[in-house]
């Protein structure tokens, strides 16, 4: 599956998805209330720690950071411009630290060991009103048709770019979006062929 | 009469004001039979029939006496469906969760699902692939994976709605011999007239009325004269 | 209550958004960047509707957090939620669903200029006054001031608001019972 999880056996790998996220929002509330940029850098080099000795890795680590490089930067000059450069370095290492953080979990947890914690999570909700059976089809279904929607896409802008036209959003996502609301009711007829009924679900 | 006896009771269906099918009564018996016609001759909407996917504005469709207005979850139990492109019938992006799906809806033991899946996936080659995203599997491995899918829900008929249309000769001839090696009763609904030139009956079906029910040869004779309007 | 038909269409709704994050992002000539993803919000909206669309949206908010990387640049994981742009996509599925529950007044399409308005107000109003504010609470920014970093974002949001008329359109064209 495409996911952003990195195999291996460190003990954050080993914790329970459950566990870790708790984990995560207290050491995410922890970095909220640290008081200025000294105590945030030295929490950012124990997250850094964490990387290098779960073998994720410093690469990965900034990995993590080389995406947003370019929203920071914009943050940074807005920080600048509006409240001084120290108070934008500050601001910007926080976020670093809590994504460094964030990615902790995101890089040792499966998607699918996240959709069964979630799955148990979800049965705190049916009292609400909420149907657990349908969040996980509606979870499930999206996690298969994200690869097909991208596959008909490149079709699409395949067939597209024989007429010069690729490069147009609009004769792509028409086509697309067309086609993925004519499979809908396929879907849907395939699901209930095979026995799911909504409402006994 | 066995449990797998379909029956068309004086069936019409439109939709909107369009006929699609008109007064169609036939009874089906038979272990292999194929239903070919135009499009929009009323062969797909006569499948769909089949287990109640649609219901009949007029008349009746039973299995083994098992009324499809009536008794829809009993008929959707006892007949499978396996659609044209299976990028629309696979559901979840695990092949093995897939296979799973309709005997989850079934209420079928873990321990069960289990054994059934190992065992559908080795019948069709597709064990290594278990853990596998589906997507990543070739259009007859697809196929054959819906088929598995509605397999080990224990159909005792199984309507195949053009299932090799989109699939190259290769895959063609693979999906083919599955259906041949069914135990259970398959309807075809299909284009492909190799594949069902063994079949036990052929209903041809053109603007909504039944033009031919016949064996295959005299069948597709009658088929091919009225489409090239001999 | 949701049908079957219903789970299905917001899946790929959904699954469509995420494909949206894969178109190259456009540089506009003032230097800001803009990216197809964000129609995705307006598309649902105007396609499918208030409870639909806005579910959608925060179907693809759950799949960014469980560690896919769908948003625009591959992008994904819990950390987006801990960082500066959350409120952005935090606020697609209220801005979905206020976009639907306008477009939901009409049978069938409204006026271009109407649906336009409409795009305007769900799909970058509250987009807008979510994203940016979390921004600037996040940095401890003066609201007022947070707005004039926002201003030159708007000429692209616009472009896609044109976009969204004209695909939609075709769309409903293609298929007009939707």
């Amino acid at each position: 599956m495409f996911e952003l999880y990195r195999p291996g056996n460190s003990f954050l790998h080993a914790m329970r998805p459950g566990a870790k996220l708790l984990a995560l929002a207290a050491a995410g509330t922890g970095v909220f209330l640290l008081p200025g940029l000294p105590a945030i850098i030295a929490v950012m080099l124990a997250v850094l720690a964490i990387y290098a000795a779960t073998g994720l890795g410093l690469a990965t680590a900034w990995a993590q950071l080389r995406p947003v490089l370019l929203v920071f930067a914009i943050l940074f000059a807005a920080q600048v411009f509006i409240a001084g450069w120290l108070t934008g370095a500050f601001f910007i290492a926080r976020f670093a630290t809590l994504l460094l953080l964030a990615g902790l979990l995101t890089l040792t947890t499966r998607v699918s060991d996240m959709v069964a914690a979630m799955e148990i999570g979800f049965q705190v909700l049916r009292p609400l009103g909420l149907n657990p059976s349908k969040i996980s089809l509606a979870l499930a279904l999206a996690l298969r048709f994200i690869p097909v929607l991208a596959q008909i896409t490149g079709e699409v802008r395949e067939a597209q770019r024989v007429r010069g036209l690729d490069g147009s959003i609009i004769a792509v996502a028409i086509p697309v979006i067309v086609r993925t609301l004519r499979m809908s009711d396929a879907i849907a007829d395939a699901i209930e062929a095979r026995g799911y009924n909504p409402d006994k679900a | 009469m066995t449990s797998s006896t379909i029956t068309f009771d004086g069936v019409s269906h439109a939709f909107g004001d369009t006929p699609v099918l008109r007064d169609i009564s036939l009874t089906l018996a038979e272990k292999r039979i194929a239903v070919v016609g135009a499009n929009g001759s009323g062969k797909s909407t006569f499948a769909r029939m089949i287990n109640g996917l649609l219901l009949p504005d007029q008349g009746a469709v039973s299995i083994g006496g098992l009324d499809t207005a009536k008794d829809g979850k009993a008929v959707r139990r006892r007949v499978g469906f396996v659609f044209q492109n299976p990028d629309n019938q696979i559901v979840f992006p695990i092949v093995e969760e897939d296979v799973a799906f309709g005997m989850k809806n079934l209420k079928f033991s873990k321990a069960e699902i289990e054994t059934k899946t190992g065992k559908m996936l080795r019948r069709y080659g597709l064990e290594g692939h278990r853990s596998h995203p589906a997507h990543l599997l070739s259009g007859g491995q697809k196929q054959l994976l819906a088929i598995s899918g509605v397999l080990v829900m224990d159909p005792e008929v199984i309507v195949f709605d053009e299932p090799t249309t989109l699939l190259d000769l290769r895959n063609k001839l693979r999906v083919a011999e599955a259906i041949e090696a069914l135990e259970q009763t398959a309807v075809v609904v299909t284009h492909d007239l190799d594949l069902i030139a063994d079949f036990d009956r052929v209903i041809v079906f053109d603007e909504g009325r039944i033009l031919a029910d016949d064996a295959p040869t005299p069948a597709l004779k009658a088929y091919v004269e009225a489409m090239s309007g001999v | 209550m949701l049908s079957t038909r219903d789970i299905v269409s917001i899946a790929l709704f959904a699954a469509m958004t995420a494909a949206l994050g894969l178109f190259p992002p456009i540089t506009l000539p003032t230097g800001v960047p803009i990216t197809a993803q964000s129609m995705g919000v307006m598309l649902a909206g105007a396609l499918i509707g208030a409870r639909r669309g806005g579910l959608a949206l925060l179907l693809f908010a759950v799949l960014v957090a469980i560690g896919l990387p769908l948003l625009a640049g591959g992008r994904g994981g819990i950390g987006i939620y801990f960082g500066p742009t959350a409120g952005f996509v935090l606020s697609w599925p209220i801005a979905a669903y206020v976009t639907g529950w306008l477009f939901d007044k009409h049978r069938g399409q409204p006026h271009p200029g109407i649906s336009a308005l409409y795009l305007i107000i769900g799909g970058i109003g509250v987009v807008y006054v979510i994203g940016w504010a979390w921004l600037a609470v996040m940095n401890g920014w003066d609201i007022a001031k947070t707005f004039t970093v926002a201003l030159p974002f708007i000429p692209g949001d616009l472009i896609k608001v044109a976009l969204t008329v004209i695909i939609a359109r075709g769309v409903k064209k293609a298929i007009p019972t939707l």
